[in-house]
């Protein structure tokens, strides 16, 4: 049985731009996909295409048990969206914002003026309820704009991008909101440019570039496609940096000797891949000592979810976002070059 | 789901909004109590009307005119404020909800009507004030000003679906503003509204008699029992308050059909 959000080869073209290249998802209920990827992967395509919003020129989706191109309406009934534009009425106050996304879920005017009560004091918006949504900071519209899309608790949720652009403090807050949220049970399927938040939020994550999913799995399991863990040594003097190196030669995964350790003379930092976990580090100190290097810094450093997209996609998810808000076209040319240059 | 309530409570959401916004509002009474005052004493001297140039004739010849065109302006609001909920990304969260697919659009233009009820309400009262007397050249009475007033209202409803339709189709608000007012010009100055049609040149004169903006004025003319009422043989200016009615009609249905299926494929 197919999960809460299912896809099978989604398909949409924009002119001369792929921009769904036959997306495949499979989301089991109550769990949380991440969708990771730049700018013109197909992200925001892929969340319309589920959401109604827009038709795909080929492909099946099923949402809650309902066939997306067949039965939209019902759809709509079991499915809350929140995007990256926030999207309320500024100039309406935040009571009366959730009041009318009640009202149009169908629910009587008082049922829904009650319910907005609810979520504003969930959401930490009770104060501000009477004041028009244009005097809100950003993380608060961004409460706004998920209290709306909670209103009739929906077993099936979207987030486009929910923290682009908020500082860290109302992300992590937002971050909270949202594990809550998929504790009481709903399915979602979040988008982000944050290879951190993927990290923090979701079950499984699909990374997703050039409107294809390129990779798939748990955060451990995308880690683990990368490489292993590493020991990174800052040391105290540059003139100890050769004794380290013998050492950390020792702890080398693949037994090449100082060969396999990597040196930063400018940092005075050395890196080695090493297999064995956190009780390795003890016994490198312990060498370290033996020898007399004195460390500044000592870690064991596990490959992130960056580390990852770059090993995929041969780029780093960063680098497209200098090219924010630019046509398609040209997001696509960029990306294409970096890669080239990266080989 | 029910597209009426649906539809008020977006017409709902839209007055509110109209009311915070109270300065959009002030500009738009301000400007047709400008174009009254600047026809009637820079125009009304030097406008010959039935054979008339007596400025208290023109004066009430004029105020037809200046309603239809007022009532024609609430085109560009509709536009711009739609085309401001797609920016936005209101559009959106509507289209992703269960409610009706017109009631986005209906209740825009159902909000924008109250408003120019409002604006005609105060229009009206200026024009009383600087000598507007309707029966000035025909005996009418109370029914049939109100009947005038119902078919400039319908008019100002059916141009608000044009405006619906503009603020579908592009990019931003101001492109809506400018687009929804730059066609006006020419559909409200080739017409019979600020001078009499049959001193146009001869290749003009069917534009303007058939132009479905003329045929309201004719009829809120001959309702209000104003001077100038155009003489002229074409159909719409013989029948002006059928014609004034399957105009605006027939706008509404067009334009409502074609902004409703814009509405459901729009792909922002």
């Amino acid at each position: 049985m197919p999960g809460a959000i299912y896809a099978e080869g989604l398909v949409k073209t924009f002119g001369d731009v792929r921009a769904l290249d036959g997306v495949d998802l499979d989301v089991p209920e109550g769990t949380v996909l991440g969708l990771l990827g730049p700018n013109g992967a197909g992200k925001t395509t892929t969340v319309r295409v589920l959401t109604t919003l827009l038709q795909p020129d080929s492909g099946r989706a099923v949402v809650a048990g309902v066939d997306v191109l067949r039965h939209p309406e019902k759809v709509r009934r079991s499915i809350g969206l929140s995007g990256q534009f926030a999207a309320v009425d500024e100039y309406l106050t935040g009571r009366e914002n959730l009041q009318m996304v009640g009202q149009l879920y169908q629910m009587k005017a008082k049922a829904a003026k009650v319910r907005a009560d609810e979520l504003l004091e969930r959401f930490r918006l009770a104060d501000a309820a009477d004041r028009t949504a244009k005097t809100y900071s950003g993380g608060m519209r961004r409460r706004l704009d998920l209290a709306a899309a909670l209103v009739v608790s929906p077993p099936v949720m979207f987030m486009d991008e929910p923290t682009t652009g908020l500082d860290p403090r109302n992300r992590q807050a937002l971050w909270e909101v949202i594990k809550e949220l998929v504790a009481g049970g709903t399915t979602l399927l979040l988008t982000t440019q944050y290879l951190e938040e993927a990290d923090h939020l979701a079950h499984d994550i699909c990374v997703v570039d050039q409107g294809k999913v390129i990779a798939r799995g748990t955060s451990d399991q995308l880690k683990a496609q990368t490489g292993g863990e590493r020991v990174e040594v800052v040391v105290h003097e540059p003139d100890m940096i050769a004794g380290a190196r013998g050492v950390l030669g020792r702890y080398g995964i693949a037994g090449r000797g100082p060969d396999e350790v990597s040196v930063e003379d400018h940092t005075r930092k050395l890196t080695v891949p090493v297999s064995g976990g956190a009780k390795l580090l003890a016994e490198v100190i312990r060498d370290l000592d033996a020898v007399g290097v004195e460390i500044d810094d000592i870690g064991l450093r596990r490959p992130t979810l960056d580390d990852v997209f770059i090993s995929l996609t041969g780029h780093a998810a960063a680098l497209t976002e200098e090219e924010n808000g630019g046509p398609p076209e040209a997001d696509g040319r960029g990306r294409r070059q970096t890669k080239e240059t990266a080989k | 789901m029910s597209t009426m309530n649906d539809s008020l409570v977006i017409a709902r959401r839209n007055l509110i909004r109209m009311t915070r916004i109270p300065e959009m509002i002030l500009f738009g009474l301000i400007q047709p109590v400008m174009f009254v005052i600047l026809f009637t004493y820079v125009f009304g001297g030097s406008m010959s009307i039935g054979g008339s140039t007596d400025p208290d004739v023109y004066k009430n010849f004029l105020m037809a005119g200046i309603f239809a065109q007022t009532v024609t302006f609430a085109t560009a609001g509709a536009g711009a404020g739609i085309a401001d909920d797609m920016h936005k990304g209101l559009i959106d969260r509507f289209r992703s909800l269960p409610m009706a697919r017109g009631a986005v659009l209906t209740g825009r233009t159902l909000a924008d009507l109250v408003q120019t009820a409002l604006t005609l309400l105060v229009l009206a009262i200026v024009a009383l004030i600087i000598g507007w007397r309707p029966g000035y050249a025909e005996p009418t009475n109370f029914g049939r000003v109100m009947a005038g007033f119902g078919l400039l209202l319908l008019l100002g409803y059916a141009f608000t679906w044009i405006g619906a339709l503009i603020g579908l189709s592009v990019r931003t608000p101001e492109a809506a503003t400018s687009g929804g007012l730059i066609w006006l010009f020419p559909v409200t100055f080739i017409s019979n509204a600020f001078v009499d049609s049959s001193q146009m040149p001869s290749w003009l004169q069917p534009i303007a008699e058939w132009n479905p903006f003329s045929a309201t004025v004719q009829a809120c003319r001959t309702l209000f029992g104003d001077p100038g009422v155009s003489p002229s043989d074409a159909w719409p200016m013989q029948y002006p308050v059928w014609a004034s009615l399957i105009y605006s009609v027939l706008i509404v249905a067009i334009f409502r059909t074609l902004s409703v299926r814009k509405y459901r494929r729009a792909d922002g």
